[in-house]
C-alpha cells in the first residue's frame, strides 16, 4: 500500500506556493474534456462543484436531498475562522495553524494543516464577495468573536447559523454553473458503489431514491464530499441522512480509512429525553462564553437549581482548570461532564445533564444584552424542553457531533485509490484526534473553493485515463454488486425494524467506544458487533419494494453499513492504546485524570486496509513528523 | 410527561400518478416531549411491524434549518405554532384525542412523490435563473473591503433565512413563490455585491418562477402567516418595486 502523504519540501510557509509551481496543468482548452463526478453538495461538495465549473471541467453533482441547498453543513451554527487578525489581537496564520495543530493533540500533518490556515481568509473573501451577509460591526466592518475556547477573535459568523448562509453562497455558485451547463445536478440519488477500472476511480453506481432505478456515472476523476459518519451511534447532532455508505463502499473498493475511533463528543447539547428520541440536537458552543457550567455537590440532589444555593454547587471547570474554566476544548469539556454524572452527581429526569447557567450573566450585563446575544438559541431550547433559560439553568449533556476520522488522503486530497479525491468531514485530513470549534466550515471551504481546483489537475494531466464509458465490465460488475445487496435487503422480512437494530448499534458504541474507551469494552463491543450484524442479515424487515420511494430500505442500507463500520472503529480504538484528543484511553491517563500521549509509540496516522469481508483489515500507519512545533502537552489548567 | 392518543388522517398516495387517498389511523401513547415528526417515526415503527406501508416524509437536519420538512397539518403549513418547522413542532401542543389531519404541501409546481413527500426542484430552477451574485472563485477583494452597516447586513440576512421548504408556496391560495422570490431578490439588492445584476436578476428570477408554474400574488399574505423562519411581506413589496426598476431600465 502507497501511502506517500506527498508533502512538498522545503519551508512550510512556502510548501502549498512551491506545490502549485510544481503541480502539472490542464491546458484552458483541455479541461472541458473532462467529466468530473462530485458526490455530495454540502459546503465541500458545492464549492468544489462549482468552482472545478468554473475552471471548465464538465461536473456531475449528486446528493441525497431533494435540493443540493439542504446538506447537512445548512445546520452549523457557531462560525467559521480565518487568520484575518481585523481585531488585531496577535492572530496569525501561524497561530491559527499552531493552534489547529495544538487542538487535534499533534494528530495531524503540519503541512495539511498550515495551508488550511493560509487559505482561510481566502475564504471570507470570497463568501462575502458572494454576498454572504456575515455579522457586522457599526462601523460597517466584519465582526469576530472568540470561539470554542480559543485566545483570540477570529471566528466570522451570520448569527447562529453561519453554516446555512454559506451553504447558501456556495449553492448559488453551484445553481450558476448549472445555469450555464457546466453542472449537472442529481438530487435525491445515493452513490452506492465506487466502480474502479484498471486501478483507478473512474465512476460511480447511484440508485435514484425515487424510482429505485439504478445507474451509472462514468468520469476521469471522482470526488467525494459526502460528510461524516457520526450517525453510527444512532443519536447524534448530524441530520438524518448523514451516513457512512460512500466512504464505506470506497472503502471496500481500496480507498484506505484513517483514524475512524477519532470522534467528536460535542459537550453542549440538549440531554436525551425518551427512547423514541431520533437526533440530538446542539446548543452552540457560544454559549460557554457567558454560561456558568455546574452540578450540585451532593449526590441526587433533586431540588430545584434554582434553590441550590451558591455554596452547594460545584462548577467543576471553572474549579479544575482555572486559567480556561468553562472554555476548555470540547473534549475535556465532555469527559468532565460525564465523569461528574457517573459519579451520580448528574441532574434531570435521567441523571444525565449538568446545568448551563445564565443567571450571572444576565445579573451582569442585563436580560435584554443576554437575550440578544442568545435569543435564538434560548428559543430553540424553549421549542424543544418548554424550559426557558433566562429563568433557569439550561441541562446540556455531550453528544456525538463530527468526525475526525475519515478516508486516508494525501497532500492533494487524493485517497490511496488513484483517482478518488475526498474533501471536508469525509477525508481525515486536517483535525487530528480533535477538532477546534468553527473549523469545519473553514476545512470544507478550503478543500472545496482552494484545494481540489489546484491539485485535481495533476492527476488528470498526469494519468493515463484510457477512454471509456459505463461499457466497461467494471461497471457491469458494481452494478450487481448493488443490485444483489439491495435484493437481499427487500427479501428480509424478520422482527425487528431497521431502526431498533441502528438504536442497539448506536448503545453499544457510545457505551464501549464513545468519550472513554478501556480494553474490556472496546472487546466486548469486537465481539458484539458481528452478533448484531448476523442478526440484522437475519431478522430485520424492510417493508416495499426497491421500485418505489421506500425511506426504509435506505435506511437500511446505511445501517447494514454502519454494522460494519463500526468494527472498523472499535479495531483503531483497541489499536491506539495511547490517549489522544477525544480519544480517550482510561488506561492512558495522568494522576489527575488528564488524558496521557504517547508520543514514542504513537505519532501517527492508523490507515486501515480493507481485506475481503471474512479477513481483519490490514493496518498501516503513516508517521507524523513535526519540523515547526514541539509537540507538547495539551494543559488547559 | 403525559401521553395522549391522537386520530390520525394521513395522505397516502403510492406515486406521482397513483390517485391518492385519507388513510386514518390510531396513534399509541404519544409522549407530549415528541416532536412531530417523532410521533410519525413512532407510527412508523408501528406500521412496519404491522407489515404495512409506513408513511413517506421528507426530512433531514430537524433542527429547522435546511428546509426539507414540511406538511400541512389541519389546513396549516407546519402545523398550528408560529415560526415553527413541523421538524420542532412537539407534541405538548396536542391535546389528548385530538384529530389531526396531515397532507403534502400542494401546489401544481410540486408533484406529489409519496404520502407526504413532494418535488421542489422548481424552487431550484428560479435560483438557476439569478438566485446569486456572479462571482468566480479567486481573485475577491479583501473582505472588509467595502463596509456595508451592521443593520443593512442584519436586514440581509432576515431575507436570507429562508429555508426553501415552500411553505408559502402550499399556504397560497395562488401556489404563487413571491415570497420565496422576494426573499433572495431583497438579500442580494441590499448588499453592495449584488447591485451590479440588479437589472437583469428580478425579471429573469420572476419570468422563470412564471414558467415552472407558479401563480400570481394577489397580496393575501398567507405566505407571511405560514413562513417558519417569518420572512415578511415586505420582501414581496421589494420584489414588485426591484422588478419595475428593472423593467423601467430595460426598456430604456
Ligand atoms: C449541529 C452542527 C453544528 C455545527 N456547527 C459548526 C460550526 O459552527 N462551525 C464549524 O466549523 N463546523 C460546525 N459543524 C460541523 C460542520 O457543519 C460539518 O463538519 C461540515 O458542514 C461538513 O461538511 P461536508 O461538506 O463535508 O459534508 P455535509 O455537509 O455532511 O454534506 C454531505 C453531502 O453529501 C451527500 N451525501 C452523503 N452521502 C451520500 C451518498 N451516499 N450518495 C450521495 N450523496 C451523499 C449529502 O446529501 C450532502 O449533500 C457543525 C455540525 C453540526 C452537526
Ligand atoms: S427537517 Fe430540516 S427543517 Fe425540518
Amino acid at each position: 500500500m502507497n501511502l506517500n502523504p506527498k508533502i512538498p519540501p522545503g519551508p512550510l510557509a512556502d510548501k502549498w506556493d512551491t506545490h502549485r509551481f510544481n503541480s502539472l496543468l490542464v491546458n484552458p482548452a483541455n479541461k472541458r474534456k473532462f467529466d468530473i463526478i462530485v458526490v455530495g453538495a454540502g459546503l465541500a461538495g458545492a464549492s468544489a462543484s462549482a468552482s472545478l465549473a468554473e475552471l471548465g471541467y464538465n461536473v456531475k453533482t449528486f446528493c441525497i436531498q431533494d435540493s443540493p441547498r439542504r446538506g447537512h453543513s445548512i445546520a452549523a451554527q457557531g462560525g467559521i475562522n480565518a487568520a484575518k487578525n481585523y481585531p488585531n489581537d496577535g492572530d496569525s496564520i501561524f497561530r491559527l495553524f499552531y493552534d489547529t495543530i495544538k487542538g487535534g493533540d499533534f494528530r495531524a500533518r503540519e503541512a495539511n494543516v498550515y495551508r488550511l490556515a493560509q487559505v482561510s481568509n481566502n475564504i471570507i473573501d470570497q463568501c462575502v464577495a458572494q454576498g454572504v451577509p456575515f455579522a457586522r460591526e457599526y462601523g460597517g466592518s466584519l465582526a469576530n468573536r472568540s470561539f470554542g475556547g480559543a485566545q483570540v477573535s477570529r471566528t466570522f459568523y451570520a448569527r447562529g447559523q453561519t453554516g446555512q448562509q454559506l451553504l447558501l453562497g456556495a449553492y448559488g455558485a453551484l445553481m450558476r454553473q448549472v445555469h450555464k451547463g457546466k453542472v449537472r445536478i442529481y438530487p435525491r440519488r445515493e452513490m452506492l458503489e465506487l466502480v474502479v477500472a484498471d486501478g483507478k476511480a473512474r465512476g460511480i453506481i447511484t440508485r435514484d431514491l425515487v424510482s429505485g432505478r439504478l445507474e451509472s456515472h462514468c468520469g476521469h476523476a471522482v470526488v467525494l464530499a459526502t460528510g461524516g459518519y457520526g450517525n453510527v451511534y444512532f443519536l447524534s447532532t448530524n441530520a438524518m441522512a448523514s451516513n457512512v455508505t460512500a466512504a464505506f463502499r470506497a472503502y471496500r473498493q481500496g480507498a484506505c480509512f484513517a483514524n475512524p475511533s477519532f470522534v467528536q463528543i460535542h459537550p453542549t447539547c440538549i440531554p436525551v429525553h425518551g427512547s423514541y428520541q431520533s437526533k440530538l440536537t446542539l446548543m452552540s458552543e457560544s454559549l460557554r462564553n457567558d454560561g456558568r457550567i455546574w452540578i450540585p455537590k451532593q449526590k441526587n440532589d433533586t431540588r430545584d437549581p434554582v434553590e441550590i444555593p451558591e455554596s452547594e454547587r460545584e462548577y467543576f471547570l471553572e474549579n479544575k482548570y482555572p486559567a480556561f474554566g468553562n472554555l476548555v476544548p470540547r473534549d475535556v469539556a465532555s469527559r468532565n461532564a460525564k465523569e461528574q454524572c457517573d459519579q451520580g452527581k448528574g441532574v434531570g429526569e435521567t441523571g444525565l445533564a449538568v446545568y448551563l447557567d445564565f443567571a450571572e450573566a444576565i445579573a451582569r450585563d442585563g436580560r435584554e444584552t443576554i437575550r440578544s446575544k442568545y435569543g435564538n438559541l434560548f428559543h430553540m431550547y424553549e421549542k424543544i424542553t418548554a424550559g426557558s433559560p433566562m429563568e433557569e439553568p439550561m441541562m446540556i449533556y455531550p453528544a456525538v457531533h463530527y468526525t475526525m476520522g475519515g478516508l486516508w488522503v494525501d497532500y492533494n486530497l487524493m485517497s490511496s485509490l488513484p483517482g478518488l479525491f475526498v474533501l471536508g468531514e469525509a477525508n481525515f485530513s486536517d483535525h487530528g484526534a480533535n477538532r477546534l470549534g468553527a473549523s469545519a466550515l473553514m476545512q470544507g471551504l478550503a478543500d472545496g473553493y482552494f484545494i481540489i481546483p489546484a491539485t485535481i489537475a495533476t492527476h488528470l494531466a498526469g494519468t493515463e485515463l484510457p477512454d471509456i464509458d459505463t461499457g466497461h465490465p467494471a461497471f457491469q460488475e458494481a452494478e450487481n454488486r448493488a443490485s444483489l445487496r439491495i435484493k437481499k435487503l427487500t427479501a428480509l422480512n424478520g422482527k425487528r425494524t431497521v431502526d431498533d437494530f441502528h438504536r442497539e448499534l448506536g448503545l453499544l458504541l457510545w457505551d464501549c467506544c464513545g468519550m472513554a474507551r478501556n480494553e474490556k469494552g472496546l472487546r466486548y463491543a469486537l465481539n458484539k458487533i458481528p452478533e448484531i450484524r448476523e442478526e440484522f442479515w437475519r431478522n430485520v424487515v424492510v417493508p416495499g419494494t426497491n421500485e418505489t420511494f421506500n425511506q426504509s430500505l435506505e435506511r437500511a442500507g446505511r445501517v447494514a453499513d454502519y454494522l460494519e463500520y463500526a468494527e472498523l472503529m472499535v479495531r483503531d480504538a483497541l489499536a491506539r492504546t495511547e490517549s489522544c484528543g477525544c480519544h480517550f484511553r482510561e488506561e492512558s491517563q495522568t494522576e489527575d485524570n488528564e488524558a496521557k500521549r504517547d508520543d514514542k509509540n504513537f505519532s501517527h496516522v492508523s490507515v486501515w486496509e480493507y481485506n475481503g469481508e471474512s479477513s481483519a483489515p490490514i493496518s498501516h500507519t503513516e508517521p507524523l513528523v513535526f519540523e515547526n512545533v514541539r509537540p507538547s502537552r495539551r494543559s488547559y489548567k | 410527561m403525559s401521553t395522549i392518543t391522537l386520530t390520525l388522517k394521513i395522505w397516502r398516495q403510492q406515486d406521482r400518478k397513483t390517485k391518492g387517498r385519507f388513510e386514518t389511523y390510531e396513534t399509541g401513547p404519544i409522549s407530549q416531549d415528541m416532536s412531530f415528526l417523532e410521533m410519525l417515526d413512532v407510527l412508523n415503527e408501528q406500521l412496519t411491524l404491522e407489515g404495512k406501508d409506513p408513511v413517506a416524509f421528507d426530512h433531514d437536519c430537524r433542527e429547522g434549518i435546511c428546509g426539507m420538512c414540511g406538511s400541512v397539518i389541519n389546513g396549516e403549513a407546519h402545523g398550528p405554532e408560529k415560526e415553527t418547522t413541523l421538524c420542532q413542532l412537539h407534541m405538548r401542543h396536542f391535546k389528548d384525542n385530538d384529530t389531526l389531519v396531515i397532507e403534502p404541501f400542494r401546489a401544481r409546481a410540486f408533484p406529489i412523490i409519496k404520502d407526504l413527500a413532494i418535488d421542489r426542484t422548481p424552487l431550484d430552477r428560479i435560483i438557476q435563473a439569478g438566485g446569486y451574485i456572479s462571482v468566480n472563485t479567486g481573485g475577491a477583494p479583501d473582505a472588509n473591503a467595502i463596509p456595508i452597516a451592521a443593520e443593512r447586513a442584519e436586514a440581509a440576512l432576515d431575507a436570507a433565512a429562508c429555508i426553501g421548504c415552500g411553505a408559502c408556496v402550499a399556504a397560497c391560495p395562488n401556489a404563487s413563490a413571491m415570497l420565496f422570490v422576494g426573499a433572495k431578490i431583497t438579500h442580494l439588492a441590499l448588499l453592495p455585491q449584488g447591485l451590479p445584476e440588479r437589472s437583469g436578476r428580478p425579471l429573469d428570477m420572476v419570468q422563470e418562477m412564471d414558467s415552472q408554474g407558479f401563480g400570481n400574488c394577489s397580496n393575501i399574505q398567507e405566505c407571511e402567516q405560514a413562513c417558519p423562519k417569518g420572512i415578511s411581506i415586505q420582501n414581496i413589496a421589494r420584489l414588485n418595486h426591484e422588478y419595475l426598476r428593472a423593467a423601467f431600465l430595460s426598456e430604456e
